[in-house]
């Protein structure tokens, strides 16, 4: 009737023409493999998942996103064939079972221009429960230290509570973050402060040009390689997660990850690989 | 007068103020993301979790997502609004319920948006992740806008010109058609313009809805993920995405100025109409 | 057929007209019952005086104090609404009383595109470009101010498209009118215009207002997110939308539940706004008769 809703079926036809001359080869694909859960192991699992596409023709892998949380709830419900979980499974989730594919370091961040380049235990405590307020304290350059904490729920926050023995009502924060890109260009943009982040993350962004660096802890080097030989300490593993019996493509899509000519696709993410021949 | 040169300076500063604001977020958008763009991107696939390839894709999905939103969303505003600003002396009552929900919808949050649209139009109508899903919840967000803005453009059409098409004996659907709507026609044109500007920027309704999968959908049950949500993506959860989601949001501002535009030119055509 | 019959096109765009607006009307109710139902469960067993007493934000722990992020969410609403309502009310007066056509042409162009600007974005520039400039660099620019400039940019569109179009609505008759008894533009503005006016730009007022209180994405970038009482501008809070983003996806069931009650706190402040304003709202529409040109 009026010219908008005309404008809106033009539109409707313009873009229909247009998918109908490009687009992929999705045509014939007859089934669906359904992953949803972490945001962290979403780009992973579509990257797998467009390789697993090209080695068999007749499934389509649809990943899609919405936290840890909504991949187990959605692996439980039948709503996802797989669930993605970037942490530990807990006690209450002994009803489903969890694949690792990678695994991924907790490190912590500083500007670039920090001098520091090595933190003890004792000193990250202090840091993000208050007691030491100034870079001075450390040995770095004076101005108040800007702590950047991770919000509740988060496995990064676990990893780390866990690791220095914290409870989350010690932690004084400055700003909390959600995702680690969040907590990065916090950083980036503020000279006086720390965080801790997801060290695959870290590399990449760092080999982007991003000004952070990643700080060893207690002498450990916080880089994927010492995640991968074990000599780091803090790390969470990246799950895939089902319930009760699997699918046929669902298992096949499971030892596809674990298929060590894949590895190269989570070593892209500066994840570690975990292998199974 | 004194009074008079201070204010249209005053005015002239706040908006020129504002302009220059708004150039500034669209240049160092366009710088940080200009790097980013070429023709490749604009017309291949993303590749290496977005890292690489293009938004080709993505830009199909959106479209789909807006026209389904669009085409569900203006109908239904136009409808209501018209009963809202013609309707209002014979049921005043349940026009003003209409409008005091329709407030209370624009506040609901994007995200409450983006859980209810998952429960009701993924899960309960069993929609999945589809375009067609992320469509029909946007469209339940712009609709506010739409109804408002057209609400008022009718309500501000001069009352002698309807009761000069009932004095003609114009029925009322032909008063609506031919009289009315030409009248509101920049109303309603401004109303979509916000309506479309506001279904492009959506970023978290359309996260759990139309979701996250980056292939070209082949039909609207596809889940296909929208250009806002691969900003998002880029700039959130994909490290070394940075320059190309800034060249996306770039890609993206260009689109909303052709569309905008568009809709633009379609009111005015359509305001033409009632003077010839 | 008798001159008095409606005829059956009218009956019909009758029942089209009624079912839309009983169908845009229904939506809220839709929601309401889904989040109520969400939040069913943490109701149930905390108890909903918790959420208004608890001392903190600790959801893990037992304590589910809501307070300070609802007066987060007031801090930065209205802090925006102050910058962004004077700045598009007079953006819109200026692009339809005062500039010339395509002066106004460009200025109307570059805000509608700022309309569709995604929320990602302007959090982005916040937090890339504002906060640093907010915080010296030095300490982190997170909080208050960082999150109304973003918001207020965000609503800015509504408010000043919305006014233009309200006041390009105005009869001419009434301008000219103004113009004849010797207004100039100050007066005409404060006197005549705006007034006439008043309507859509209250409409437009009301649009923005509801999308800074449920914006989520571009606030949680920048308001630093930490649970507390707005102290200062350059404090950190956390709004109850941003809250509901920041722990929604890895919440587990009874947290989530909780979630939702933060989201039903807030609808539920809405209707009461909506409710207040209704009382007080209902300004007279400009007809060409000047009915409506009240002074002010």
């Amino acid at each position: 009737m009026s010219t908008p809703s005309h404008l809106a079926c033009l539109l409707l036809l313009a873009s229909t023409a247009i998918s109908a001359c490009g687009g992929d080869a999705a045509a014939g694909r007859t089934e669906t493999l359904i992953l949803t859960g972490s945001s962290t192991v979403a780009p992973l699992a579509t990257e797998l998942g467009v390789r697993f596409e090209e080695q068999n023709p007749t499934i389509r892998v649809d990943v899609q996103s919405g936290g840890s949380s909504r991949g187990i709830a959605d692996a439980r419900s039948g709503h996802a064939q797989i669930g993605m979980a970037s942490r530990a499974l807990k006690a209450s989730e002994s009803d489903l079972a969890a694949e690792t594919i990678a695994r991924d370091g907790v490190g912590l961040i500083v500007h670039a221009s920090n001098p520091l380049t090595s933190l003890d235990a004792e000193a990250v405590r202090g840091i993000y429960t208050g007691k030491i307020t100034d870079w001075s304290e450390l040995g770095g350059t004076p101005g108040r230290i800007t702590v950047v904490n991770k919000a509740e729920g988060r496995a990064t926050l676990a990893v780390f509570l866990e690791h220095f023995g914290l409870e989350s009502r010690d932690v004084h924060a400055d700003v909390i973050a959600g995702e680690n890109e969040q907590a990065i260009k916090t950083i980036a943009g503020t000279t006086s402060s720390i965080g801790y982040v997801s060290i695959g993350t870290a590399e990449i962004d760092i080999e982007a040009g991003i000004e952070i660096k990643l700080l060893a802890l207690d002498g450990v080097p916080a880089t994927t390689a010492a995640v991968a030989d074990g000599s780091y300490p803090m790390a969470r593993p990246l799950n895939l997660v089902t319930f009760g019996d699997r699918t046929d493509w669902a298992q096949r899509f499971i030892d596809f990850a674990h298929d060590p000519k894949n590895a190269d696709l989570i070593l892209r993410e500066s994840f570690v690989p975990i292998s199974k021949p | 007068m004194k009074s008079e040169r201070l204010f249209a300076g005053l005015l002239w500063t706040v908006s020129m103020g504002v302009c220059a604001l708004l150039v500034w977020i669209v240049v160092d958008l366009a710088w940080r993301g200009i790097g980013s763009l070429s023709i490749e991107f604009l017309t291949s696939v993303p590749r290496d979790a977005g890292r690489a390839g293009g938004i080709s894709s993505l830009l199909i999905s959106t479209m789909w997502i807006v026209s389904t939103a669009t085409v569900v969303a203006l109908p239904i505003g136009l409808f209501s609004a018209v009963l809202l600003a013609e309707g209002a002396q014979q049921n005043a009552r349940f026009a003003r319920l209409v409008r005091g929900s329709l407030d209370m919808l624009s506040a609901v949050p994007s995200i409450v948006f983006g859980l209810f649209g998952n429960a009701f139009f993924c899960i309960t109508l069993g929609l999945g992740y589809s375009i067609l899903s992320g469509g029909l919840t946007l469209a339940c967000m712009i609709l506010p806008i739409l109804i408002r803005t057209i609400e008022e453009a009718l309500r501000s059409v001069p009352a002698e010109q309807k009761l000069a098409a009932s004095a003609l004996g114009l029925s009322r659907a032909t008063t609506l058609t031919h009289v009315l709507l030409p009248a509101a026609a920049p109303g309603v044109a401004v109303g979509l313009v916000l309506g479309i500007g506001r279904a492009l920027s959506e970023t978290a309704a359309l996260i759990f809805t139309s979701g996250y999968v980056t292939r070209t959908p082949h039909d609207l049950l596809d889940s296909g993920r929208a250009l806002s949500v691969h900003i998002y993506d880029l700039a959130m959860n994909i490290p070394g995405g940075n320059g190309r989601a800034y060249a996306s949001a770039l890609v993206l501002v260009l689109m909303l100025f052709v569309l905008n535009g568009l809709v633009r030119l379609a009111a005015k055509r359509f305001t033409k109409r009632l003077a010839t | 057929m008798s001159p008095y019959a409606r005829p059956k096109r009218d009956r019909a765009l009758s029942v089209v007209l009624l079912s839309s607006a009983a169908l845009a009307a229904s939506l809220i109710v839709l929601i309401l019952v889904f989040v109520f139902g969400e939040a069913r469960g943490a109701l149930r067993a905390e108890g909903f005086t918790a959420f208004l007493t608890d001392a903190g934000w600790h959801p893990t722990d037992g304590e589910f104090g809501l307070l300070p992020m609802a007066a987060a969410t007031l801090a930065t609403t209205l802090g925006a609404l102050v910058m962004a309502a004077p700045l598009g009310i007079g953006a819109g007066l200026f692009n339809a009383l005062i500039a010339p056509r395509p002066v106004a042409r460009f200025h109307r162009a570059l805000v509608e595109v700022l309309a569709g600007i995604p929320s990602v974005v302007f959090g982005l520039w916040g937090l890339v470009v504002l906060v640093p400039l907010i915080g010296g660099g030095e300490r982190s620019g997170q909080g208050l101010l960082a999150a109304s400039v973003v918001l207020a940019l965000m609503i800015l569109p509504t408010i000043a498209l919305s006014t233009e179009a309200a006041l390009e609505r105005v009869p001419r008759e009434l301008l000219q009118g103004a113009a004849a008894l010797g207004l100039g533009p100050v007066a005409c503005a404060r006197r005549v215009a705006l007034p006439a006016a008043r309507r859509g730009v209250i409409a437009g007022l009301v649009l923005a207002t509801g999308r800074a209180i449920g914006e989520t994405m571009a606030v949680l970038m920048v308001a630093g997110n930490v649970v507390a009482w707005p102290a200062g501008l350059r404090e950190p809070l956390r709004t109850l939308t941003g809250n509901i983003a920041l722990e929604m996806g890895y919440a587990t069931q009874e947290h989530r539940s909780v979630l939702f009650v933060a989201g039903l706190v807030l609808m539920l402040a809405v209707a009461l706004l909506v409710v207040l304003a209704s009382l007080f709202g209902g300004a007279p529409t400009a007809t060409s008769h000047g009915g409506g040109a009240s002074s002010a």
